[in-house]
């Protein structure tokens, strides 16, 4: 169990940092956005990656926990104006229950595999047409969260500029990050991938498997909601129907997928390829007029990276260029 | 040691034993033996705790542990070496070898039990980090020996140690069981692989379509006709 960093891996790590954290200052408005899609993306894909990486249980419907985050977050501050951080600590709490939920009834009755990702799909499905019948979050005319001052940056309220929503959403996926590294690294870790190689084993060596599941989903589960949190003061509007939905559920660990699914740097990865390549093809898409353009590709993206490189890139780069640690 | 009276266990509405009544003493090696289906692995899913018996009970130094968690059951003492060997392949040789020390009782002492494993198994020593999954056959049957070992069991269950290993495997894998009932050691060994096995077992049982149709010394199996005709081809 040497050190899961080589020390090639913590200069490209910490290189990647220091560029990331001056990038403001030469980016404009167009590529600050970008970059701030990107570290959400890698953020999410670090949250679900937790459950479906370290732990081997697939979720399909982790837009429940950012639906639940952004609203909890965002219904709080409208409402009571709340400070957002009351709001994450009110959010990672319902989303905690909600995993606690899909976690007893899926892993008590040994629900497993694609029923299990089912189920997922099914709570974040019951949970949208939920909100959009509930008045008190705006149903399903949506959720406005009030603009103003947007000159001065106050970071307690997070109501300021896009440079500030950047260096918070840098500072989420940087902690993500090393919280993901940790849990890796610790016996929690090493307990998750034995339940994620062969459950049986695992059980069969006296490891709790249901409780260290439980523990997975929940972890997940509350990281995820407070990327919807930053989505809900960021964005400033939310919408059951966008923000509950199939559709983002898919994308969140779209490209964790691609980078790789369990490794540290995958969801990194991930997330530039898949930004970069939406942004491109947005582009090329309006250009010569097709619409939809983006979900095609996306769709053959994954499909190439299914086929060619079933482990991610991040794998098969890092092999490539000698940036192996540890075993992961 | 381990009492087990007239147990039922089902799956869905198949019966996969019916009555089963055995008992192992300590530092006894006890062979079940029986064809494919006759119940053997269910037998050692419902000691460990992993299938959940319809009826009856199952004790372990006086204890009843039917219906206990699995994880519970490790803690007791009782261990598995599982059919198929399941190591974990993408984690390496000592990675897995820590994983088996997972029950607290098992942690404090996983320094020493690591030397006592490496010591056993010199091969896993050589290859500590390589990924379990590039092992060969043998080696990952030491591999999950040595895993076992780790949780400190004071009474070791294996499914079908010899399937898929070649012969010289094979009689290797059984000299380390009777090295480790020479350690005082309490075995119970499921095996197609019946004169083997009955060779090695002080006593032994033949289940049948989840039935024990009959039991005694490993010697006396062995010259029983029936045995002799139906699993020795004699």
């Amino acid at each position: 169990m040497s050190a899961l960093l080589s020390d090639r891996r913590a200069v490209l790590l910490l290189g990647l940092l220091a560029v990331l954290v001056v990038a403001p200052l030469g980016a404009g408005d167009y590529l600050l956005s970008i970059l701030i899609t990107i570290l959400l993306q890698a953020y999410l894909g670090m949250a679900w990656n937790v459950m479906m990486g370290f732990a081997g249980q697939f979720s399909l419907g982790h837009a429940l926990y950012v639906g639940l985050g952004a609203y909890a977050g965002g219904a709080l501050f409208v409402h009571f104006g709340t400070p957002p951080l009351i709001g994450a600590m009110a959010g990672m709490l319902v989303s905690a229950v909600a995993g606690t939920i899909i976690g007893a009834l899926g892993f008590r009755f040994k629900v497993m595999g694609v029923y299990f990702a089912l189920l997922t799909i099914a709570f974040a499905e019951f949970v949208r047409v939920l909100f959009d019948h509930w008045g008190w979050v705006g149903a399903s005319s949506g959720l406005f969260l009030p603009v103003s001052n947007r000159a001065t940056d106050d970071i307690w309220m997070l109501r300021g500029s896009a440079t500030m929503f950047y260096y918070v959403i840098l500072g989420m996926a940087a902690l993500g990050f090393a919280f993901s590294r940790s849990l890796l690294r610790r016996r929690i870790g090493y307990y998750w991938q034995a339940i994620r190689e062969d459950q049986e084993a695992a059980d069969a060596l006296g490891i709790d498997v249901f409780r260290l599941k439980m523990i997975a989903v929940v972890i997940s589960a509350s990281m995820t909601s407070l990327g919807g949190l930053f989505i809900a003061f960021y964005n400033n509007n939310l919408y059951p129907e966008s923000i509950f939905s199939m559709h983002r559920s898919i994308e969140l660990m779209l490209g964790t997928i691609i980078g790789g699914i369990g490794t540290l740097f995958g969801p990194i990865l991930g997330a530039v390829v898949l930004t970069a390549l939406g942004e491109i093809l947005t582009i090329a898409g309006n250009a010569i007029g097709i619409d939809g353009i983006k979900q095609i590709a996306y769709g053959v993206c994954l499909m190439a990276i299914l086929i060619l490189k079933p482990g991610g890139l991040w794998p098969w780069l890092r092999q490539r260029f000698g940036l192996e640690g540890g075993a992961r | 040691m381990l009492e087990i009276t007239d147990l039922d266990l089902f799956y869905g509405d198949a019966q996969a034993l019916d009555r089963v009544s055995l008992s192992v003493a300590e530092h006894e090696v006890v062979a079940i033996v029986g064809a494919n289906g006759a119940g053997k692995t269910s037998l050692i899913r419902a000691i460990s705790g992993m299938a959940k018996p319809a009826h009856g009970s199952i004790r372990f130094e006086g204890q009843k542990i039917t219906g206990i968690s699995s994880s519970r059951i490790c803690d007791l003492g009782i261990a598995q070496v599982a059919e198929g060997r399941q190591i974990f392949p993408t984690l390496n040789v000592l990675e897995n070898l820590e994983m088996g020390a997972v029950i607290p009782r098992a942690r404090s002492k996983r320094k020493d039990t690591l030397e006592r494993c490496f010591a056993m198994f010199p091969r896993l020593r050589a290859r500590a980090d390589q990924a379990a999954g590039t092992l060969s056959g043998g080696e990952q049957q030491m591999l999950a020996i040595g895993r076992c070992l780790m949780g400190q069991p004071r009474l070791m269950m294996f499914d079908e140690p010899s399937l898929g290993l070649a012969p010289a495997v094979v009689s290797e894998m059984f000299k380390i069981i009777r090295q480790l009932h020479a350690d005082g050691m309490t075995v119970i060994l499921v095996e197609q692989n019946v004169s083997t096995s009955l060779k090695l077992a002080d006593r032994g049982y033949v289940l049948e379509n989840g039935n024990i149709v009959l039991s005694g010394t490993g010697a006396a199996l062995l010259n029983d006709a029936g045995v002799r005709q139906a699993y020795l081809g004699l």
